[in-house]
């Protein structure tokens, strides 16, 4: 189907859905164990009476629906409902926490708020007197809600049930509504969580959204016949990317874990062809793999050093896009039948073709790993303004310092400054209720990205960091902290690191250790323990996490090694602030809160007193008084 | 002594009466009486020691009462043996758990479901028609009524040794569920919990209680006064073997006498704050 400025997403979403009725699945849902398909014509209605209940509760073009939800087919099928009655979509992060879910319920002026279960419904009972705006909630998972009588709060079911009543007056409504959308309007309203500032909401057009997965698929071509998971959460642009924007134009199926726990599990068993995630989930799939590494008999990690030993060096010949020696190919094969095999299968990764990674820096370590499986991995850039991606890697030219070419249709310039700037059709419409963001972001037509870098001389682009998180080091070289840290990264002991050192004498490091990792070594080591602070500062951790980071100094210039370093008594949370909910760090933050181990790090000092209160999870507090140790690198 | 309030007979579902207990010269339970009403969420406490777990250990018929009767349903049940009252609609977890480790979290809740089944044998290792279908209408109450309910569906295929402690313990708790009992005997469910795990569990055994399909009985063991004053309908206090008092929770926090003989002694009041 052509992509003119006239169509909508429901446009196309009605089109594909009358095509493929009952013949196709479009979505798949696990559950109590078993997978259970979902048609195109079972999609479609659900959207149809859940859409028209939403008219019939008062929606008017252009109100906002906010959801939010793990992944599953109510939660997709609110989003289609909500454009396809006018409305525009606000996804909000599954984690959010209550300050955030008021930040965002009001700023976007939101009128209905899908919530799955008990749990979103009492978030939203605690903010419902504060968001005057908001007028009903929206469930649809029943369990524990027994007790609930608010009478803002109605059943997903309920609302389905006033469609079908409003369709049995106006049979030919729903097709008239869809039928007035043009492409140039407001479908999703996304909040960018920003690694400086407070969430700014960008305005995406339906012409925005689909233009991108055009273009996308241009690169590199979905098939119908496809399958895809969705576990990542839909308020991040890049799993609307592949479910809205790429899913809905090619219409292959969609599938949904059982739980968000057995997400990893549920991949396996599908096996999808296509997969974008940000770099954390496959360094989580490093770290299984060398976890498992770690705990196997003796013969089985020879077979693998061996096969991966292999698969590194088949992989640099394709780096170099050399022709691999027949040798080398031949041993490439055997690899490939007796390890690489087994090893992709059970990361779910056996089918896949094209794996995208985006969202963050990703480690050439990581990149490396990938590989030297087999995995066509490729970097992405991109970002929530430009409606998912504008610059990705083409087969068999993969670099892994740089993210690639600009897709069709893009272009994609850097300004005197070093600024990366951007043009194509999926530029967004403007920031909500910011125009003075949107000036600063949208320039005559160009989006600025605040990001900083260049184009080598292959035509790739490379992307250093947000032009903040650039250092200076003290021989005047530029370097980005993001390079080492994800270094530091592959290290399965390590889970997060910040690495310090702007204008600074020397670098180091604050490193928060993996505590399932590093707690089993230290059982292996009968080190006693009991709990992450105490671990963190076991001399013997910080002997394990030196050597790490001697291993992630190496082949560094002398200026740019981590000199000093600390153990942190907690691991960095995005509930504490100290991370984006994409898990970016946000250093200037952490900067000020940490402001003593800072300076103990620039001083002589070997300790640094430490007096506070952490919160847990389940709302508990309890106060810190530690030392931490301070640490010189050795060489 | 303070009386329970009065009960309408019908409504009873288990009852003790008089009920003495001895090991040797150690007198574990003297001459205690407990009714238990359909529906309702009853929580013994007392001090370590007191005899809770012997009395757990008399309903479920680990134990034989010296002195006493027991009945279930209207009926006298003393003489019947564990896995009898089983088939009558009881079931229990312990304090300790006593999962099989070797077995997959499926296989154990399974195993709670054998009262259950009625095909043989033979049908069962031919697994046709009947013992087929029997088998799927099975699983699917495992699946859709307890893992969902209990949120295992991670851990369905691991084996139970394996599993942390908390997770353990729900899984016992399935294998009880697996049983449809009327009445449920939860010994000390909570212990060795975090404070994430004892607001699961404590929703679980509410959900039990509550929820339509299920709508189970529950004696409660506990030592976290905290979540017995907030789930239960009735607190039974035990204190070396005597029943001190059965009433509602607010008037148990406020009698004197209990007051003295458990809550009082702060330490053993603690509650996880």
């Amino acid at each position: 189907m052509e992509i003119t400025k006239d169509l909508t997403i429901p446009k196309l979403f009605y089109e594909k859905a009358r095509s493929y009725g009952d013949d196709r699945v479009a979505m798949r849902e696990k559950q109590f164990g078993i997978w259970r398909p979902i048609t195109w014509k079972r999609y479609f209605d659900e959207v149809k009476y859940l859409s028209l209940g939403l008219v019939s509760l008062g929606l008017e073009d252009g109100d906002k629906i906010a959801m939010i939800g793990d992944n599953r087919p109510e939660g997709l099928w609110a989003e289609m409902a909500a454009l396809c009655s006018r409305g525009v979509g606000v996804w909000l992060f599954q984690d959010c926490l209550i300050d955030e879910v008021k930040y965002i319920v009001d700023h976007s002026d939101t009128k209905f708020l899908f919530g799955e279960g008990q749990e979103e419904v009492d978030k939203a009972i605690s903010i419902f007197h504060e968001c005057p705006k908001l007028q009903k909630v929206i469930w649809d998972d029943p369990k524990g809600m027994r007790n609930y009588d608010q009478d803002f709060l109605i059943s997903l079911k309920e609302v389905q049930q006033r469609g079908r009543e409003l369709e049995a007056q106006q049979p030919d409504l729903f097709e008239k509504i869809v039928r007035k959308g043009h492409g140039d309007e407001v479908a999703l309203l996304f909040y960018t969580s920003g690694t400086t500032s407070a969430p700014k909401g960008a305005l995406l057009s339906h012409n925005n959204m689909l233009m991108m997965g055009k273009h996308l698929m241009e690169v590199d071509p979905c098939r119908e016949s496809d399958d895809y998971v969705s576990y990542l959460p839909f308020a991040w642009i890049g799993e609307q990317m592949m479910s809205i924007s790429c899913g809905l134009q090619i219409g292959y199926t969609i599938n949904f874990p059982e739980e968000p726990e057995t997400a990893q599990e549920n991949i396996r068993e599908i096996g999808p062809h296509v997969m974008f995630a940000p770099p954390r989930m496959y360094e989580q799939m490093t770290r299984s793999v060398q976890v498992k590494y770690l705990d196997a008999t003796w013969l089985k990690r020879k077979f693998y050093e061996i096969a991966h030993n292999i698969g590194y060096r088949v992989a640099d010949y394709r780096f170099k896009k050399k022709p691999i020696p027949p040798f080398w190919n031949l041993l490439h094969k055997l690899s490939l039948l007796t390890v690489q095999k087994k090893l992709k299968d059970h990361l779910g990764l056996s089918r896949v073709r094209h794996a995208y990674t985006g969202g963050a820096a990703m480690g050439p370590d990581h990149f490396r790993f990938f590989h030297a499986l087999g995995v066509n991995l490729k970097q992405i850039y991109g970002q929530t303004e430009v409606a998912g991606i504008s610059v990705v890697h083409r087969d068999g030219d993969i670099k892994f310092d740089t993210v690639g070419h600009p897709i069709p249709g893009t272009e994609v310039r850097i300004t005197d400054e070093g600024e990366i700037i951007t043009r194509s059709p999926s530029v967004f419409l403007g920031y909500y209720k910011n125009p003075e963001a949107t000036e600063k972001a949208l320039r005559d037509g160009w989006l600025h990205s605040d990001d900083k870098g260049f184009v080598d001389d292959d035509g790739h682009l490379v992307v250093f960091d947000r032009t903040k998180d650039v250092f200076t080091l003290r021989d005047g070289k530029p370097f980005s902290p993001q390079y080492l840290e994800t270094r530091l990264k592959f290290s399965p002991y390590i889970k997060d690191s910040w690495v310090i050192g702007d204008r600074r004498d020397y670098v180091t490091a604050v490193m928060c250790i993996d505590y399932a990792v590093v707690g089993k070594w230290a059982d292996e080591k009968k080190i006693n323990y009991t709990s992450y602070h105490e671990l963190s500062q076991q001399a013997e951790v910080y002997d394990l996490v030196e050597r790490q980071i001697r291993q992630a100094n190496k082949d560094l210039p002398e200026s740019a090694r981590i000199a000093r370093f600390t153990n942190l008594y907690k691991e960095l949370d995005p509930d504490d602030d100290e991370l984006t909910r994409t898990r970016k760090l946000r250093r200037s933050f952490v900067e000020k809160r940490y402001e003593d181990i800072v300076n103990a790090l620039y001083s002589d000092a070997e300790m640094v007193h430490i007096d506070t209160t952490i919160k847990y999870e389940d709302g508990r507090q309890s106060d810190i008084k530690t030392d931490l140790t301070i640490r010189q690198t050795g060489d | 002594m303070v009386a329970a309030d009065e009960i309408k007979e019908g409504d009873v579902l288990l009852e003790l009466e008089d009920v003495h207990m001895t090991f040797g010269k150690v007198q574990a339970l003297i001459g205690v009486n407990l009714k238990i009403r359909k529906g309702e969420i009853h929580s013994v406490i007392g001090p370590n020691g007191a005899g809770k777990t012997v009395m757990m250990n008399c309903i479920n018929g680990l134990y034989q009462p010296q002195q006493g009767n027991i009945h279930f349903k209207n009926q006298r049940i003393n003489h019947l043996k564990p896995y009898e009252r089983a088939d009558l609609g009881m079931a229990r977890t312990f304090q300790k758990v006593e999962v099989f480790g070797g077995l997959t979290v499926l296989d154990n809740i399974r195993l709670g479901r054998h009262v259950h089944f009625r095909s043989g044998i033979l049908s069962g290792a031919a697994y046709l028609g009947k013992t087929k279908r029997e088998e799927i209408e099975h699983r699917t109450f495992i699946e859709e009524q307890i893992i969902d309910l209990l949120e295992i569906q991670h851990i369905r295929s691991k084996p139970v040794g394996m599993l942390p402690y908390g997770l353990q313990k729900r899984v016992e708790l399935g294998r009880a569920l697996a049983l449809e009992p009327e009445l449920l005997i939860l010994d000390e469910p909570l212990a060795g919990l975090n404070l994430e795990e004892v607001e699961d569990m404590a929703r679980f055994i509410l959900d039990v209680n509550q929820e339509m399909h299920w709508r189970v009985t529950c004696l409660l063991v506990e030592h976290d006064m905290g979540v017995v004053m907030d789930l239960s309908d009735r607190v039974f206090v035990l204190n070396f073997g005597y029943m001190i008092m059965d009433g509602k929770p607010e008037d148990v926090q406020n009698n004197p006498e209990v007051i003295k003989a458990y809550l009082g002694e702060e330490d053993l009041y603690a509650t996880r704050a």
